[in-house]
C-alpha cells in the first residue's frame, strides 16, 4: 500500500485551503498609503500561482487588523493636520474615511470644516473635567459640592454622572457612537473616543468601540464584514462598481464562508450580480406564475393528481389513472356522450383571443420554468449537502476501518463532497444567467460548457452514493452516527432534472466489481478501495477542470462584451 | 434614573410656579409628575394673540435622557406644523432632543413656533397623517418641514 503518492496528489489538489495561509495576519506595513478611499493600495492578492480570469483579489482582516489600519490612518491625517489623533478620527468619520477629500476640503477651511465636524482644535480647550463650587447641574439639578463635572470645549458644563447615563443611553440603547454631540440643547460639538472612554464603564466602552469600528467598515467600499452569523472578520477588496458587470467577486473568509464582495449573497459565480437581482425578483414574483398554474391545472376528481390543460379540447384524460372527465364542468366525460359540445359553457369563438393571449404567456412561462426548475434543483441538491456530508463522514470512517488507509487518505471523498457542492452552486447560478440570455451561437458555447459540468457533477455524484465494494458502512454508522442517520436512506438528488439522455463523460470508466462484503479478502477490498479513491479523485478533477474551464470563458465573455443579454440592464425588463 | 427624574421635575415644577414665563401656567401635574397640563397664551401681536391653548406632557421614568411625549388638548391650534389630532412636527420633541431642555424651554419653542406662522392653516399631509398615525408622536419619524416656522 502506497499511502504517500495519495497524500500528494490530494494536498496538492488543495487550492481552496491556501487562500487561508496566504492571507494571513500581515498587517500592512509597507507605507502610508496602502489604505483608505480611493488610493493606490498594495496588491492583495493571495500569491497563488496564476489568478484565473473569474477570481479576484482580497484580503481577509481580523478585528485587530481593522483596528490597526484605523489607528494607522488616524495617526497619518493627525500628522498632516497638525492635530490630536481623537480630533482627526472625528473628522475622518465625518468624511467616510476619505482622507484625500478630508485634507484638501480642511486645507481651504479648517475652522469651517472643524465646526461642521464638531471638532475644536484648540489645545487649549480640550474637555476638562472639574469641580467646580456652586455649580447646579442643569440635568440632574445636583448641586453638591464635591460632584464632578465636565465641559466640552463648547464650555456647556455638566455633571459627570449625567454625562454617563447620557452616554449609556446613546451607545447601548439607540447604537450611535460617531457623532454623539454634548448635551446641551442644539450644541453639535462632538463627545470624542478620549473623553467617551474617561467617563463610561468598560463594557460600554467596549461596545462604543466595537460600534465604530463596525462604521468604520461600513464607510469604507473596499472592506465588508463577513456576512457569516458571529463571523468578526471583514474582507478587502478593490473592486469598482462597473467591474461588477464583468465579473462575480467571490471572496472567502477565514470562517469558510464564500461570498460576493459585491451584493453580500452567498457565492453566485457565473451570474453577475445585477443579473442576480433581477432573477431572484422574479423568483419572488413566483406567486403570478403560481396563479396561472392554478388557473390552469386542475386536480383529477378520481386520483387528485395534478392535471395540466395544454390543448383546447376539453376532453381531458388522467395520465395516471385514466380517468376521462371534461375540463369545462369536471364531469366525467361519459356524460357527455360523444360530443364534447353538450357542455355549452365552452364558447369557442369568444376564447380564441384568450387562448392566444394564453399561449404566448404559456410560452414566457415555460422558458422560465425550464430555468427555474433547474436552478431549483441544483439548490435542492446543495441543500442536502449536510445529509451527503454526514453519509461521507461514515464512509469515511468505515474505509479507515476496513481498510489500512488512514485518516489522512480517506480525506479524498470528503474533498469531493465539497467540490461537488461548489459545483452544484456553480451550476444553479448558470440557470439563471442563461435565463438573461439572448439565443445565438455564443450561448450554444455557453450551453455546452454548462452541460459538461453538469455531466460532470452528476457522475461523481452518483459515484459518492454508489456503496463501496467491501465496505460494510452500516455497522459502521451504527457506532458514529446519531440514530436517525440511516446511511443511503434516499439519494440525494441523483441527477434529478438532468436529462436522461445525457452522455456519460469521455474518461467515465466501469467500476470495480461489485463483491459481497462478507466474503471478500482484504487484499480484494483494498485494491477496490484504491480504485474506488482514483475513481473519485479523477472525476472530482474533472468537476474541477470543468468548472474552472464555464467560469473562465463566461468571465472572459463578460468582458468581451461576447454574451448577447435579453435583459435591460437597468430595469429589468425582458426585451421580446 | 428614577431619582433623577424626581429631583429634576420637582425643580422644573417649582421653578414654573415661581417664575412663569409669560403666557406659560402649569394647569395641573400630577402626584407622580408623570403627566403634566400646560396652558400656553398666544404671543401679543400674532396670529394667536389672546387664544389658549393646552398642552399635555408626559415623561418616562428615562427623563430627562429621553424626550417627553409632548401633543396639543382640546383646542388644536390651526398651524402648518401642528396636526389636527395635536401632534406637533418639531424636532426637539423627537430626534434633537436634549437632556438640558426643559418644560419651560420646549413651551417657549412650540410658542415660539406658533408666533412665527404668517398663516392659520393645517399641515399639507394633515389628511394623510391623522390617518396612519400611532397615539403617540414619538412613534412617528419625522421629516422635519423647516425650522423657521
Ligand atoms: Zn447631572
Ligand atoms: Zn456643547
Ligand atoms: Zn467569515
Ligand atoms: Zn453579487
Ligand atoms: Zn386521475
Ligand atoms: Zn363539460
Amino acid at each position: 500500500m502506497s499511502a504517500m503518492d495519495y497524500d500528494d496528489d490530494y494536498m496538492d489538489d488543495d487550492d481552496v485551503d491556501e487562500y487561508d495561509s496566504d492571507t494571513g495576519m500581515d498587517v500592512d506595513d509597507d507605507g502610508e498609503d496602502d489604505y483608505g478611499a480611493g488610493d493606490g493600495f498594495a496588491p492583495v492578492v493571495a500569491d497563488r500561482d496564476v489568478k484565473k480570469p473569474y477570481e479576484v483579489d482580497f484580503k481577509v482582516h481580523s478585528t485587530d487588523e481593522i483596528v490597526a489600519f484605523q489607528t494607522k490612518e488616524v495617526a497619518h491625517v493627525a500628522g498632516i493636520l497638525g492635530c490630536l489623533p481623537e480630533h482627526a478620527a472625528t473628522l475622518l468619520r465625518t468624511f467616510k474615511w476619505n482622507k484625500e477629500r478630508l485634507i484638501e476640503r480642511y486645507m481651504e477651511d479648517p475652522e469651517g470644516e472643524s465646526e461642521k465636524a464638531g471638532v475644536v482644535m484648540d489645545a487649549q480647550k480640550q474637555a476638562k473635567f472639574a469641580i467646580v463650587k456652586g455649580f447646579e447641574c442643569p440635568i440632574c439639578c445636583n448641586d453638591d459640592a464635591d460632584m464632578e463635572t465636565l465641559a466640552l470645549h463648547c464650555e456647556h458644563r455638566f455633571c459627570r454622572d449625567c454625562y454617563a447615563h447620557y452616554l449609556n443611553e446613546k451607545v447601548a440603547e439607540q447604537g450611535e457612537s460617531r457623532r454623539i454631540q454634548c448635551m446641551s440643547a442644539g450644541c453639535k460639538v462632538v463627545v470624542d473616543e478620549i473623553t467617551v472612554e474617561k467617563v463610561v464603564a468598560p463594557e460600554i466602552l467596549a461596545k462604543y468601540r466595537s460600534l465604530l469600528l463596525r462604521t468604520y467598515v461600513d464607510d469604507s467600499v473596499h472592506l465588508k464584514w463577513c456576512p457569516a452569523p458571529d463571523c468578526v472578520y471583514a474582507i478587502e477588496c478593490h473592486i469598482a462598481s462597473n467591474q461588477l458587470l464583468e465579473v462575480v467577486p467571490t471572496v472567502r473568509c477565514k470562517c469558510g464562508h464564500q461570498f460576493c464582495f459585491g451584493c453580500g449573497l452567498p457565492d453566485h459565480q457565473p451570474c453577475i450580480c445585477v443579473l442576480v437581482r433581477f432573477w431572484l425578483k422574479k423568483c419572488a414574483d413566483d406567486s403570478e406564475t403560481a396563479n396561472w398554474i392554478s388557473a390552469n391545472t386542475k386536480e383529477c376528481m378520481k386520483c387528485m393528481s395534478t392535471i395540466e390543460k395544454n390543448g383546447g379540447c376539453n376532453h381531458m384524460t388522467c395520465k395516471k389513472c385514466k380517468h376521462e372527465f371534461c375540463w369545462v364542468c369536471l364531469g366525467p366525460w361519459s356524460d357527455h356522450g360523444t360530443a364534447w359540445y353538450n357542455c355549452n359553457r365552452f364558447d369557442e369563438k369568444a376564447s380564441i383571443d384568450a387562448r392566444d393571449t394564453q399561449a404566448k404567456s404559456r410560452q414566457a412561462l415555460e422558458r422560465y420554468l425550464h430555468y427555474y426548475n433547474r436552478y431549483a434543483n441544483h439548490e435542492q441538491s446543495a441543500k442536502l449537502s449536510s445529509e451527503l456530508l454526514e453519509k461521507t463522514a461514515i464512509k469515511m470512517e468505515a474505509l479507515q476501518s476496513t481498510s489500512t488507509l488512514s485518516w489522512i487518505e480517506v480525506q479524498f471523498l470528503r474533498k469531493a463532497c465539497d467540490v461537488l457542492l461548489e459545483s452544484r452552486m456553480t451550476l444553479k447560478w448558470t440557470y439563471s444567467f442563461a435565463y438573461f440570455l439572448s439565443r445565438d451561437n455564443m450561448t450554444a458555447l455557453f450551453e455546452d460548457n454548462q452541460r459538461d459540468l453538469e455531466m460532470a457533477v452528476e457522475n461523481l455524484n452518483e459515484l459518492l452514493e454508489r456503496p463501496i465494494p467491501g465496505v460494510d458502512v452500516a455497522s459502521t454508522a451504527a457506532t458514529t452516527i446519531t440514530p436517525q442517520q440511516q446511511p443511503s436512506h434516499h439519494h440525494v438528488n441523483n441527477g434529478a432534472g438532468t436529462p436522461t439522455s445525457m452522455s456519460k463523460e469521455p474518461s467515465a470508466t466501469s467500476l470495480p466489481p461489485l463483491t459481497p462484503s462478507h466474503s471478500t479478502p482484504s487484499v480484494l477490498v483494498e485494491d477496490s478501495i484504491r480504485d474506488l479513491r482514483q475513481q473519485v479523485l479523477d472525476k472530482m478533477g474533472y468537476v474541477k477542470t470543468r468548472r474552472e474551464v464555464l467560469l473562465s470563458d463566461t468571465t472572459q465573455g463578460l468582458r468581451e462584451h461576447r454574451w448577447g443579454m435579453n435583459v435591460d440592464m437597468k430595469t429589468g425588463i425582458l426585451f421580446d | 434614573m428614577s431619582n433623577i427624574f424626581t429631583k429634576r421635575l420637582t425643580k422644573e415644577l417649582r421653578d414654573l410656579q415661581a417664575n412663569p414665563p409669560a403666557g406659560i401656567v402649569v394647569d395641573k401635574a400630577d402626584d407622580d409628575l408623570k403627566s403634566w397640563k400646560v396652558v400656553i397664551r398666544g404671543a401679543e401681536g400674532t396670529l394667536y394673540d389672546g387664544e389658549t391653548f393646552k398642552l399635555q406632557f408626559k415623561f418616562s421614568n428615562n427623563y430627562p435622557l429621553e424626550s417627553p411625549e409632548v401633543i396639543f388638548l382640546d383646542n388644536i391650534p390651526i398651524h402648518p406644523h401642528i396636526y389636527s389630532n395635536g401632534h406637533i412636527c418639531l424636532s426637539i420633541l423627537y430626534d434633537q432632543w436634549s437632556p438640558a431642555l426643559t418644560i419651560s424651554s420646549v413651551c417657549l419653542s412650540i410658542q415660539s413656533m406658533l408666533s412665527s406662522a404668517v398663516k392659520k392653516e393645517r399641515p399639507p399631509d394633515n389628511a394623510m397623517y391623522i390617518l396612519t398615525a400611532k397615539k403617540s408622536p414619538k412613534a412617528t419619524t419625522w421629516a422635519f418641514h423647516d425650522d423657521k416656522v
